[in-house]
């Protein structure tokens, strides 16, 4: 595999992929291979890591050899892949074992040669269905004084197609406008966004991203949720203050849930005693991480969290506050106001089922204390 | 530990995969635990001839591999197995057989046989991968054998086994260098083909085998450009760094005229100087260009290759690609070709990249880093997605912390400032340091801000942390050297920092600073010495430089006071450890203390000491980086990679654009017509070769079906895409006419003659297309036909004239607005019918619907740019833009169009007014036109138009409905409904004619606008289109985007714009003020925020594109 490599290398979890180089090559090609390599097993295997790959290692090996021809990537679509060596499922091997069957494909996968490699042919189900999933994460940065310093949202839509023979979907959106920038699954197609602002498209069997978009801080994002904190170090003794409370601010009517805070002390802090009149908090004592569960976001009866820090004596006070992470999850809700307005499908007879999920969530929500 | 012990351990983790396999063979437990006979036992398992076993005894041997373990005794076992039926135990033995067959060539030699069998095999995947182990294998004597296979696979008809070719090729290559020229002639081969799978394959190939090969790549460039969008992703990579490689050495600078400017305009260098250091060369085209566009335009007007063109534009939409590979590629290459108006485009792509995986990151920001000094403005509008997080790892913070550097100027230094502010309390200290370093370079660069700057970093002086007082005190070392005398005050502050600070480099820079400027301190300087001399043993070898340097220049200074201490000191180092203090301190004291022996120098002493210095130009590491070309290892390491191809410099002169000309008989002279025509001819020959490449093609559309029928519109590819295909075309005219009429005149002032040209060739298209739907019959060849016909030279004099004709007549038809377009509507409408209803297969139909739609679409633009250009629409009511409510197919043959007729709806003024269009292109009779069941937003009314009794077959009608949108872009959804159908349709307004337009005088916009302050005002910066940079084009689009009026200015440098929105009449203010090389500002002040933004967008939109 890729025998003449030198440099670059990225991680998965705790998993690092170093592939060797040596000669020039555009560094994101070889990020972007490895990130699709990690990808692969991770559909292949559900998970990718050590112990995966080493009870796997035969089928790593053919897949790697059927991703790369002398270190140039040769079919990294895993629709193609998954046509040419099949997942390890128990049922399959069971049946291997006793028919002398094997996991390798015989013939050349359709995909491979046509101008839609990522969808296998011949594809059948019984029930139907295309949902789609529009994600939406805000970034944020909050200042002390609970100001916006900078907003703005990411979002993907998700796609899990489940449709026979060849469909041709489009599905539009009622604001399209609101997208200030786009990259798409290379299934769609790009003039029609052009032109019509909406996504045709033949989709990949399975799950896939189909879309992922950028709406500015030039739109005003709403920003769900305020905080309000005071976390302070005295100057003498060995202790500090903490005091949080999260309210809800422009949710849109909606729950805000799954809501998390996440707070990495400076590393005098040796142990907090809080109190919390919801959820529950961890100090982990080794990353100084102080991680507080919440829930769901009840707005008559605001959450908060209070206490004091005890601090190493003998060391000078931090002197900056650490920042706080925020988490949080709203349902139903896409944050920048997108809505799908319609999928329709042409080139199949049969009816599909059809669903939109909507679900808003932190990205990287900082609040600067 | 025996290794066998060691083994079962490692076979632990592979077993329980295995379990399910082999648990029914109870041997092969024992056979694990006993380690000598393994082997044997494998080879018993690799001789049975069932497969089950043949295969289970190959995996064990991958998995040893993978271990890392030598499995190469079993080698002559396992080539015997590489004729085995079951394709998976063939696999592995390919996998096994790459990995061994170099140690043992002599038995890699029996399996060879197998493989050249393997090449004639039906099955294309047998063969391809024959080939491809077979070129794996890298034993010399089979070097002619495997020249033989390439070439005959190069010549397969399966394009997946050519494609396998192509990655032979460089295999055989690195194997033996000799057989370069014959792997050549099978690249050029190769290059011919015109499959998107072989193309990445083959330039990969190319640009490892013969990257200076240039001359193969003309014949190809055309079909590279066009195939690429649907090339798989790792191959346009590829391609794109390959043929940015290549423009570089065919076409012109397209920033040639600004250089040029440079040169010439010598006079007004002082005056343009005063601004070049700020913004380097960007501002000054716009007013030289108008001054000297004679002078420039006889001397060397700059016409755009139309191949270079078409690069940039079949680029541009892989931006949008998923694959940050391709992104980057794409971003490099506009960044390295396109004219500097265009650049810009790649900005947000890049800035998207920054939300992907860490690494990803890293590499963008480098790249970014290294684009934002050239083009700083490009950044600019993103400043605030290269704030840092807490979370983010150290690199990427001082990345970007190097691109918000590089970003600053006096706008927004402000807000820079206060950002770095939070950065300075940051717990990761090696960023705090950067920080401090980059608020000196803003220092330095912005000389308003100094001041405030060095306030801000002597108050850090007196942080806890001692590396953040260090880094203050080397950065505002290099500060001060810029303006000592005013800041005795600080050097002072600095001197008492002797006392605490330990860290030797800031030591050391207050020391330096002392002596250098000791004459502001005068009082203070021999203190300091005084302390220093007395810790001299215990600092750091760079410290005491620098007492030695202090003492020698404070007794040149001030000798009466320090002579002794400088001879102390002298003396100290003297004795001291390090031979560099040792030898400094002799150097000094022959120079400073005179004695018999003392030469010229010591007289000299003062001036060497204390000559000025240059004050130290803080800059990026990034600068310069740009000579290596972006998004390429080299760039990332800064340094040069094995293998990299420098990007070379523009051609003075652009080479004969002929080559890249395809060979056609017909066409024997060389013009930019043929150019442009070859372009479409290309078309068809890949479409050709798709359909040889299998049947399930056919169902993918866009490409495809662009490709049937767009071969004659060219490339319109988008609704404003058509507008720049004209203007190219238009240029590629005018440099006709010039070769014509060389000397015959000068030209004319470009603009007009653009203008003209440009609506003449947009009239001719529509002219063709009436053409060619009056003879119905005519088939795709005879549409090629009299396309290249119209092209050929002869007849371009004709059909210009005709066109000319036709422009009249166009001209006198457009009066009555509504009709013209309507007709063309039809036309169009039975040309799909022409080109699409004899498609053979059955899953083409859906497709066709979709496609005829797009092109209408497409064709509606055509139509939209045609009456917006036209001189005689210049009045903004009468250029209404058509939506399409209800499609001919949907409608079974009914056609509803709608536009925003911009007139007051008299029954209600709080309605905007919607005109409707109904088409009846069926052969029946459609009653009762009306519609119902409404579906609004809360607050949103509708006014129903009347209901139309009949509407006769091909008969068409019209009727006005009010909205009252609420001033909202939310769509009004309702049925429309004849005598026997109902359709759902929506109409959507464009923010734009969600007002009406008001007269007001210039002081009372200002004196509204004054109002109309803060929170309601949105500015943006632009830069304006080249086609837009005249007034009477602003105005032509801000009208077109939105229904306001003009309000009289009195600078000819800004556009003032009024209108009221239509439910709550809340005012509308915009203006537009332009600055010189395209720059502007847009600024809207509304009541209403969101209706400002939105409004902001699209006017942005109709200005910059």
């Amino acid at each position: 595999m890729g025998e003449h490599r030198r440099r670059s290398a990225q991680t998965t979890g705790k998993l690092f992929f170093l592939s060797v180089v040596q000669t020039e090559v555009p560094p994101l090609f070889v990020v972007e291979f490895l990130h699709r390599v990690a990808d692969t097993f991770q559909d292949y295997f559900g998970e990718c890591s050590e112990t995966v790959i080493k009870d796997n290692v035969v089928i790593v090996y053919e897949l790697l050899e059927e991703m790369l021809d002398n270190g140039f990537p040769l079919a990294t679509e895993s629709n193609v892949l998954m046509e040419m060596i099949r997942p390890p499922t128990i049922l399959r091997s069971v049946v291997n074992t006793l028919t002398g069957g094997s996991n390798v494909g015989e013939k050349l996968p359709t995909g491979q040669l046509s101008i839609i490699p990522w969808r296998r042919a011949g594809v059948k189900y019984t029930n139907n269905e295309a949902y789609f999933d529009v994600i939406e994460e805000i970034d944020a940065i909050v200042d002390k004084s609970g100001t916006t310093v900078f907003a703005e949202i990411q979002g993907v839509v998700e796609a899990c197609v489940k449709l026979s023979g060849m469909p041709d979907l489009t599905l539009s959106f009622m604001n399209p406008r609101l997208l200030d920038d786009v990259s798409f699954h290379p299934c769609v197609r790009f003039k029609r966004w052009e032109a019509d602002r909406v996504l045709s498209f033949i989709p990949p069997d399975g799950n896939f991203r189909l879309m992922s978009y950028h709406v500015s801080s030039q739109n005003l994002v709403a920003i769900p949720v305020y905080v309000k904190q005071n976390i302070s170090f005295l100057e003498t003794g060995s202790c500090g203050r903490l005091e949080i409370t999260i309210g809800p601010k422009q949710t849109m009517g909606k729950t805000v849930e799954a809501l998390m805070v996440t707070i990495h002390m400076p590393k005098s802090v040796l142990s907090v005693n809080l109190t919390a009149t919801q959820g529950s908090y961890t100090y982990d004592l080794t990353t100084k991480a102080l991680i507080w569960t919440i829930g769901k976001l009840n707005p008559q009866k605001l959450p908060n969290l209070r206490g004091s820090l005890s601090m190493q004596s003998g060391v000078p006070k931090p002197e900056e506050n650490p920042s706080i992470n925020l988490d949080l999850k709203i349902q139903q809700l896409a944050i920048s106001g997108l809505k799908v307005s319609r999928l329709d499908m042409y080139g199949e007879k049969y009816k599909p089922f059809k669903g939109v999920k909507y679900l808003t969530k932190a990205g990287k929500f900082q609040v600067r204390t | 530990m025996s290794a066998s012990s060691a083994f079962n351990d490692d076979k632990g983790g592979s077993s329980s995969v295995g379990e399910a396999e082999y648990a029914y063979d109870p041997v092969s437990g024992k056979i694990f635990s006993s380690d000598y006979n393994r082997h044997d036992d494998l080879k018993e398992m690799l001789d049975s001839n069932k497969d089950s076993l043949k295969l289970e005894a190959m995996k064990r041997i991958v998995a040893m591999i993978a271990r890392g373990k030598n499995a190469s005794d079993l080698f002559p076992a396992v080539v015997k197995n590489v004729a085995c039926k079951n394709i998976e135990v063939k696999k592995l033995v390919y996998v096994y057989l790459v990995r061994y067959a170099e140690e043992q060539q002599d038995l890699a030699l029996l399996s060879i046989s197998t493989f050249q069998r393997g090449l004639k095999d039906p099955n294309q995947l047998i063969r391809a991968s024959a080939l491809r182990v077979l070129s794996s294998i890298r034993v010399t004597i089979i070097v002619p054998i495997m020249m033989l296979a390439i070439k005959e696979a190069a010549s397969d008809m399966s394009p997946y086994v050519r494609k396998t070719a192509a990655h032979a090729i460089p295999k055989l290559y690195s194997l033996d260098p000799e057989q370069k020229d014959q792997l050549i002639e099978v690249i050029e081969k190769l290059l011919a083909d015109k499959t998107t799978l072989v193309a990445g394959s083959v330039v990969m190939a190319f640009e490892e085998v013969c990257p200076e090969r240039i001359d193969l790549i003309h014949k190809n460039y055309r079909k590279l450009c066009n195939l690429l969008i649907d090339v798989e992703e790792w191959g346009q990579v590829v391609i794109i760094n390959m043929l940015t490689r290549y423009a570089r050495t065919q076409f012109l600078n397209p920033n040639i005229n600004e250089s040029l400017l440079e040169e010439g305009s010598g006079g007004d260098k002082t005056f343009y100087g005063s601004d070049e250091d700020e913004d380097e060369d960007d501002d000054e085209k716009e007013k030289e260009k108008k001054a000297e566009a004679a002078a420039m335009a006889k001397r060397k007007p700059y016409v755009m290759d139309p191949d270079h063109r078409l690069l940039l534009r079949n680029t541009k939409p892989l931006l949008q690609s998923r694959n940050a590979a391709v992104v980057m590629a794409v971003a490099q290459l506009y960044f390295h070709l396109a004219p500097k108006a265009e650049v810009g485009v790649i900005a947000k792509a890049l800035v998207r990249l920054l939300r992907s995986h860490s690494e990803v990151q890293f590499v963008v920001l480098q790249n970014v880093a290294t684009m934002t000094i050239k083009r700083r403005g490009m950044f600019e509008p993103y400043l605030k997605s290269f704030y840092i997080r807490s979370t983010d790892p150290t690199q990427i913070k001082v990345l970007k912390l190097e691109v918000l550097t590089n970003l600053a100027n006096e706008t927004n230094i402000s807000t820079i400032l206060r950002e770095f502010q939070t950065y300075i309390k940051s717990m990761d200290k090696d960023f705090v340091a950067a920080t401090i370093q980059a608020i000196g370079r803003c220092a330095t660069n912005i000389g308003e801000v100094r001041d405030t700057c060095l306030n801000g970093l002597v108050q850090l002086l007196s942080n806890r942390d001692e590396l953040v007082v260090a880094e203050s005190v080397v950065v505002i070392k290099k500060l001060l050297q810029m303006q000592p005398e005013k800041h005795s005050d600080i050097i002072k502050h600095m001197a008492k920092l002797t006392d605490n600070i330990q860290v030797p480099m800031a030591r050391a820079s207050i020391l330096w600073l002392i002596g250098e400027y000791c004459e502001h301190v005068p009082k203070i300087a021999p203190d300091v010495l005084r302390k220093m001399a007395k810790s001299f043993t215990n600092e750091e070898d760079i410290v005491k430089l620098q007492i030695i340097n202090l003492a020698a220049k404070l007794y040149l200074t001030n000798s009466k006071q320090t002579k002794l201490l400088t001879q102390y000191v002298l003396n100290l180092a003297k004795y001291d450890q390090n031979y560099d203090i040792r030898d400094r301190a002799r150097f000094i004291r022959q120079l400073i203390v005179p004695t018999e022996k003392s030469g010229a120098l010591s007289k000299y002493a003062k001036k060497l000491f204390l000559a000025l210095k240059p004050a130290p130009v803080l800059e990026s590491p990034f600068k310069d980086r740009d000579h290596f070309q972006l998004g390429s290892l080299s760039h990332l390491l800064n340094a040069k990679a094995g293998g990299y191809q420098e990007l070379p410099d523009w051609p003075e002169a652009a080479p004969d654009p002929s080559v890249r000309n395809v060979e056609v008989p017909e066409w024997t002279k060389c013009s930019s017509r043929e150019k442009r025509k070859e372009k479409k001819v290309e078309k068809p020959f890949y479409s050709d070769s798709e359909g040889e490449s299998g049947p399930t093609e056919s169902a993918d559309s866009e490409s495809d079906s662009a490709t049937a029928s767009d071969s004659r519109s060219g490339s319109e590819e988008s609704g404003s895409g058509s507008e720049s295909e004209s203007e190219e075309d238009s240029e590629s005219e005018e440099e006709e006419e010039e070769k014509k009429s060389k000397k015959k005149e000068l030209k004319k002032p470009v603009q007009e003659s653009e203008s003209e040209q440009s609506s003449e060739e947009e009239d001719r298209k529509p002219e063709k297309k009436s053409k060619q739907q009056k003879s119905d019959s005519e088939s795709e060849s005879d549409e090629d036909e009299e396309s290249e016909s119209e092209s050929s030279p002869s007849e371009s004099e004709d059909s210009e004239s005709e066109a000319e004709v036709k422009k009249k007549k166009k001209v006198a038809e457009s009066k009555p607005p509504s009709k013209p377009v309507k007709k063309e509507k039809k036309e169009m409408s039975l040309l799909d019918l022409d080109d699409f209803e004899p498609a053979p297969s059955p899953q083409v139909t859906p497709v066709n619907t979709l496609l005829s739609n797009s092109l209408v679409t497409d064709l509606e633009g055509l139509s939209l740019s045609d009456s917006v250009l036209s001189p005689a629409t210049i009045a903004p009511s009468s250029a209404l833009k058509n939506y399409e409510l209800l499609h001919r197919i949907t409608g079974e043959g009914l056609t509803v169009e709608y536009c925003f007729s911009r007139q007051p709806f008299s029954p209600d003024a709080n309605m905007v007014a919607v005109q409707l269009q109904f088409t009846n292109n069926s052969s029946s009779d459609t009653k009762s036109l009306h519609m119902e069941d409404v579906k609004l937003q809360s607050g949103m009314r509708v006014k129903e138009f009347p209901e139309i009794e009949l509407l006769p077959a091909g008969e068409t009608a019209s009727a006005v409905m009010g909205i009252d949108f609420c001033d909202s872009t939310q769509a009004a959804n309702f049925q429309l409904c004849t005598h026997t159908k109902k359709f759902f349709v929506s109409i959507q307004p464009p923010v734009g004619e969600l007002m009406r337009t008001v007269f007001l005088t210039e002081n009372e916009f200002k004196k509204e606008q004054g109002q109309l302050m803060g929170m309601n005002e949105i500015t943006e910066k632009l830069t304006l289109d080249a086609r837009c940079r005249n007034e009477h084009a602003i105005v032509q689009r801000v009208t077109a985007a939105a229904n306001l009026s003009r309000v009289p200015c009195g600078s000819d440098k800004e556009c003032r714009f009024a209108g009221r929105t239509v439910t709550s009449s809340s005012l509308v203010l915009v203006t537009v003020a332009t600055r010189e090389e395209g720059a502007a500002q847009l600024t809207v002040n509304c009541e209403k925020m969101v209706i400002g933004t939105m409004l902001v967008k699209d006017i942005l939109l109709a200005l910059t594109q």
